[in-house]
C-alpha cells in the first residue's frame, strides 16, 4: 500500500514539474511585459532600466531556474504590475471567485433537479417539453452575452438588482463573504445565476435520464403496490437512486465551474481571481499568470491522487495491477 | 413687524441651507474602465495612476483641462538664468494629517520619486538632470545640466508627498493608506484592488474644494458593463463610453455626455529603416526595394486614405481628422498644417513617378484593444489603400503580443513591421514629446525616438528638436517646434497622422465632466450643474 502511494506521490510531482516547465516557457514566448508598464515617454535607458529589474534580460532557462527555486521555497515570484506576491494575489481573490462557484453549483442542484424529475416523470407533457427545449438554451447560449441580457433585463429595464460588482461582505471564520449580508446576496445573485446556467442544464438532463431509468425499476413498483404515497415514493425511493451520477458529475465539474466563472466575473466585474487572471494575460503580468496555473495544476493533481489513492483503497485490483506494470 | 421679518429672513436661511446640504451631502458613485497598480504616486507612471494620484496628491504645477500650466503648490517660477530655476511654494498648505507642506517636502519627494523599488515605469523620465536645491521653507531652486525649457512640464508630472510619512514607506505603505498622505482635494480611505477605491473630501484642499463629500470608484473594464451600470443607476458617473453606444446615450433623458478632444493622434509608421522591408513585396510577391523609403509613395499613402471618412463611418463621428502630432491649441502646433484630403487621382500619379504604376504589396499591422476602434481602422485603411493600387492586407493583434514585434521584434531588436499603427498622447502637452519620440534619429545614447517605429531619421530634424529642447524661450522654441513638425510631418511625412481621438464621458443627469486632453478622469472637475 505505501509503495503505491510513494509511487503516486513521485508520478503527482513529476506532472506538477513538467508542468511548470510548460507553463513557464509558453508565458515567456509572448510579448514583452515592458512594452505594456513603461510609460510611453520612456527613453531607451529607462527601458532597459526595468527590463533589468524584472530579470527579462536573462536567458529564460535562468529565469526559470530562479523560478524554480523560489517556488520550492513557497515563494512564486512578485506580481510585474502590482509588485505584491502573486500566491498572496491569487489567494486574496480566492473567497470571491468560491463563493460565486459555490452559489452557482446550490442555484443548479435546487432549480435542475426538481424540474429534472418533473419532466422525467411526465416525459410527454407540455410542461416538460419546455423544460427541455429550454435546458437546450442553458447549454447553447453563449455566458457572455447571457450575462450582458440578465443585466439589460433585471438591472437597467426591470431596476430590480444591481448591475456589477460583489456588495457588502461580512466575516466569517476570518474571511469575508458576500452571501451573508442582504446586500451582498443582491449582488450574488445575477452573476451567479450566469454562471450556474451552464450546469443547471446539465443537471436537469441528469435527474431527467436517472428518473426516466429509476421509474421503471422492480423496487418503485413494488413501492406503489405496497400503496405508498406518490411524495414518499419519490422523495426518498426515487431522488436517492438518481441523486449518485448528479453528485459524481458536479463534483467534478466543480473545477469547470472555477474555470468558467473567468467570463461571468469580467461580464459583472466580479473580484475573483478570473477577473484578475484575465487583466495579467492582458498586461503580460507573467508571475500572475504562472502562479495562478501552478495553483490550478496542483489543486488537479491532488484531486487525481486522492482519488487514486481512494479506488486502491476500494479496490485492490488498482493496486495489484500497478505493483505489476 | 421688525422681529417677523427676521423670524422670516432666520427661516429662509434655515431653508435655503437644508436644501443646499442635501445638494451638498453628496456621495459620487464612479466606474473607471482602469484601475490603478498602485496608490503609491511614484510607483507606476502611466495613465491611470497618474490619474488616480491627482485626486489624492498635488503637484508643484498643475495642468488644467487643457494641459495648460498653472500654479499648484507652487505660486510662481521663474528662471534666474539658463540652468537655474526658482520656484515660489504656497504657504498655509497642509497634508491631509494636518502637518504643513514645506521645501523639505519636495526635496524629499524628489529623491524618492526616482528610487521605488521594483517601479515599473519611474518618474526618472521626467527628474533625470535636476538637482533640487531648498533656498529657504517656500523657495527651492531646480539645477540643470543644460539650459532645458520643458522643466516645468516635467514638474507638473510628480505628484508631492510628505517627508514626515512617507520617508522610509513602501509602496505596501501607500497602498494601506498609512503613507497615502497628499495635499489633493481629496483623502485616501480605502483600497480593495479590482473592488473598490474610496475618497472623502479634503475640506482644507488649497484650491477649489471638490463638490463630494464622498467618492466611491469601482473598476468595470467591460464597455457595456460600464454603460449598463450607468443606466441601472448603480454608479453616476463613467468614462470611456464605447462608440458604439454614444449615439444611443445621447437620446437617454436621464443622462449627460461630456467630450472633448484628446492630445492623442493615431498615426501610421513606414518602414524607413530597410531596403529590403519584410511585409513590402511587387504584385507577384518577389522582393523589391522598400518603395516606403521615397517620400512620393509615403505621400501617396497619406493621399489615399480618406479620413473624414474614417471619422463619420469607423468612428461614429467621435474623432477629428489630423495634419500633424496635436490639435489646434496646444503648444508648438503648426497654424498652417491641414489635414491631407482625400485625392485618390493624386495617389495614383504620384506612385506612377515613383515607379509603381500597378502599385505593390504591403501589410499593414495594427493592434486590436489598444486605442478606440483600432483595428476597425486598420482594416478601412487595408481597403483604400488597395482601391489606389497599392494591395495592402491588414493584420491586428492583441496589444500584449503586438507592441513587442512592433518595437522590437524584428532582427536585432529592430521593429518587425513595415507599416503600422499606434497613437501618442503628449504627456507634456506640447509637441517636443511626439516630436523627440517619433520623428528624432532613433538614438539610445541621446535618449532620442525611443518610439520611432518607422526609424524616420533626417539630420535637419534632428538639429531642430534638438535645438527645441534646449531653447528656454517660449516664442522661439515654438517657432522652432512648428518648424520641425512642418518638416518631419509636412514634407518628410516621417509618419502619417490620421486623426486625435475623442475622449466621452457619461453621467446621470446634472453632473458634467470638464474633459481633459490628458484622457484622465479627475474627480474634481466633476461637478453638478447648477
Amino acid at each position: 500500500m505505501s509503495v503505491f502511494i510513494i509511487r503516486r506521490l513521485m508520478q503527482a510531482v513529476f506532472v506538477v514539474w513538467i508542468m511548470s516547465l510548460l507553463v513557464f516557457v509558453g508565458v515567456n514566448i509572448v510579448g514583452n511585459p515592458v512594452d505594456m508598464l513603461i510609460s510611453p515617454e520612456a527613453d531607451q535607458a529607462e527601458i532597459e532600466r526595468v527590463i533589468k529589474e524584472l530579470g527579462l534580460d536573462r536567458p529564460v532557462h535562468e529565469q526559470y531556474w530562479y523560478f524554480l527555486v523560489n517556488a520550492l521555497k513557497g515563494d512564486l515570484g512578485n506580481s510585474f504590475v502590482f509588485n505584491q506576491p502573486a500566491l498572496k494575489l491569487i489567494i486574496q481573490r480566492i473567497p470571491a471567485t468560491f463563493e460565486l462557484a459555490v452559489v452557482a453549483l446550490l442555484m443548479a442542484i435546487i432549480v435542475g433537479i426538481p424540474l429534472g424529475v418533473y419532466a422525467g416523470l411526465k416525459p410527454d407533457g407540455k410542461i416538460s417539453k419546455t423544460i427541455m427545449a429550454t435546458s437546450i438554451l442553458g447549454f447553447s447560449l453563449p455566458t457572455f452575452w447571457v450575462g450582458l441580457m440578465m443585466i439589460m433585463v433585471f438591472a437597467v429595464i426591470l431596476g430590480w438588482l444591481p448591475s456589477f460588482g460583489r456588495g457588502e461582505t461580512a466575516p466569517l471564520f476570518g474571511i469575508e463573504f458576500s452571501f451573508l449580508t442582504w446586500d451582498g446576496l443582491r449582488h450574488l445573485l445575477l452573476p451567479a445565476l450566469n454562471l450556474s446556467l451552464f450546469k443547471m442544464s446539465l443537471v436537469i438532463r441528469l435527474a431527467r435520464a436517472g428518473t426516466r431509468e429509476v421509474v421503471h425499476q422492480d423496487y418503485i413498483k413494488f413501492a406503489r403496490a405496497k400503496g405508498l404515497s406518490q411524495n414518499r415514493i419519490i422523495f426518498v425511493h426515487l431522488m436517492k437512486n438518481i441523486m449518485i451520477p448528479v453528485v459524481t458529475v458536479l463534483g467534478l465539474e466543480f473545477g469547470g465551474l472555477i474555470a468558467f466563472s473567468v467570463v461571468t466575473e469580467f461580464v459583472f466585474s466580479w473580484p475573483g481571481m478570473g477577473k484578475l487572471i484575465i487583466e495579467a494575460l492582458q498586461n503580460l503580468d507573467r508571475p500572475v499568470v504562472v502562479a495562478y496555473l501552478m495553483i490550478i495544476v496542483v489543486i488537479f493533481v491532488v484531486i487525481n491522487l486522492v482519488v487514486d489513492v481512494l479506488y486502491s483503497v476500494l479496490d485492490p485490483r488498482v493496486r495489484i495491477q500497478d505493483l505489476k506494470g | 413687524m421688525y422681529l417677523s421679518k427676521k423670524l422670516h429672513t432666520a427661516l429662509l436661511a434655515a431653508a435655503m441651507s437644508l436644501a443646499a446640504s442635501t445638494v451638498m451631502a453628496a456621495d459620487l458613485r464612479v466606474g473607471l474602465s482602469a484601475e490603478p497598480s498602485a496608490i503609491d504616486p511614484h510607483y507606476h507612471n502611466l495613465g491611470p495612476n497618474n490619474a488616480m494620484a491627482q485626486n489624492i496628491f498635488s503637484r508643484l504645477i498643475e495642468q488644467d483641462e487643457k494641459q495648460r500650466l498653472m500654479p499648484g503648490l507652487a505660486t510662481s517660477w521663474k528662471t534666474i538664468d539658463d540652468l537655474t530655476w526658482e520656484f515660489t511654494l504656497r504657504q498655509g498648505v497642509t497634508f491631509h494629517d494636518g502637518s504643513p507642506f514645506t521645501a523639505d517636502d519636495v526635496v524629499f519627494t524628489m529623491e524618492r520619486a526616482v528610487n521605488v523599488p521594483n517601479s515599473p515605469a519611474s518618474f526618472v523620465t521626467y527628474i533625470k538632470g535636476k538637482t533640487t536645491i531648498k533656498i529657504d521653507d517656500f523657495t527651492i531652486q531646480f539645477k540643470t545640466e543644460r539650459p532645458y525649457p520643458l522643466l516645468p512640464q516635467d514638474i507638473s508630472t510628480v505628484p508631492i508627498i510628505s517627508k514626515k510619512v512617507a520617508t522610509g514607506a513602501t509602496t505596501a505603505d501607500f497602498n494601506s493608506g498609512k503613507a497615502a498622505i497628499g495635499t489633493g482635494p481629496f483623502k485616501f480611505v480605502k483600497w480593495v484592488p479590482g473592488d473598490t477605491l474610496e475618497l472623502v473630501k479634503n475640506p482644507t484642499y488649497w484650491g477649489d474644494k471638490a463638490e463630494w463629500d464622498r467618492v466611491i470608484i469601482k473598476p468595470i473594464k467591460s464597455g457595456p458593463g460600464r454603460v449598463a451600470a450607468l443606466l441601472a443607476g448603480d454608479v453616476d458617473f463613467i468614462d470611456n463610453v464605447p462608440p458604439t453606444d454614444i449615439v444611443r446615450l445621447k437620446k437617454e433623458s436621464k443622462l449627460q455626455l461630456s467630450q472633448g478632444i484628446s492630445n492623442r493622434v493615431i498615426y501610421l509608421h513606414l518602414d524607413q529603416l530597410r531596403e529590403d522591408s519584410p511585409f513590402v513585396t511587387a504584385n507577384d510577391g518577389s522582393k523589391i526595394k522598400n518603395p516606403l523609403l521615397d517620400v512620393r509613395v509615403r505621400r501617396a499613402i497619406s493621399k489615399a486614405i480618406n479620413r473624414e471618412l474614417i471619422v463619420e463611418r469607423v468612428m461614429e463621428g467621435v474623432a477629428v481628422p489630423a495634419g500633424q502630432l496635436l490639435p489646434e491649441g496646444f503648444f508648438g502646433v503648426s497654424p498652417a498644417m491641414k489635414p491631407e484630403p482625400y485625392d485618390p487621382a493624386g495617389a495614383k500619379k504620384l506612385l506612377a513617378e515613383a515607379g509603381y504604376p500597378d502599385g505593390f504589396k504591403l501589410t499593414i499591422h495594427g493592434p486590436n484593444d489598444r486605442y478606440i476602434n483600432d483595428a476597425k481602422i486598420t482594416e478601412a485603411i487595408a481597403q483604400m489603400l488597395s482601391a489606389t493600387g497599392i494591395k495592402t492586407t491588414p493584420v491586428t493583434m492583441p496589444k500584449s503580443v503586438y507592441f513587442k514585434r512592433a518595437s522590437s521584434g524584428g532582427p536585432d531588436k529592430t521593429p518587425e513591421f513595415s507599416f503600422l499603427l499606434v497613437g501618442w498622447g503628449s504627456g507634456t502637452g506640447e509637441a517636443s514629446s511626439p516630436l523627440k519620440s517619433l520623428l528624432h534619429t532613433y538614438d539610445k545614447s541621446k535618449g532620442m525616438g525611443a518610439a520611432n517605429r518607422g526609424r524616420h531619421s533626417d539630420a535637419t530634424v534632428d538639429a531642430l528638436v534638438e535645438e527645441a529642447l534646449a531653447t528656454v524661450d517660449d516664442k522661439k522654441r515654438s517657432d522652432l517646434l512648428i518648424k520641425a513638425t512642418e518638416l518631419a510631418v509636412g514634407e518628410r511625412l516621417g509618419i502619417i497622422p490620421l486623426h486625435y481621438q475623442v475622449n466621452t464621458w457619461a453621467a446621470r443627469k446634472g453632473i458634467v465632466y470638464k474633459a481633459r486632453t490628458d484622457e484622465r478622469t479627475v474627480l474634481n472637475l466633476v461637478t453638478s450643474s447648477k
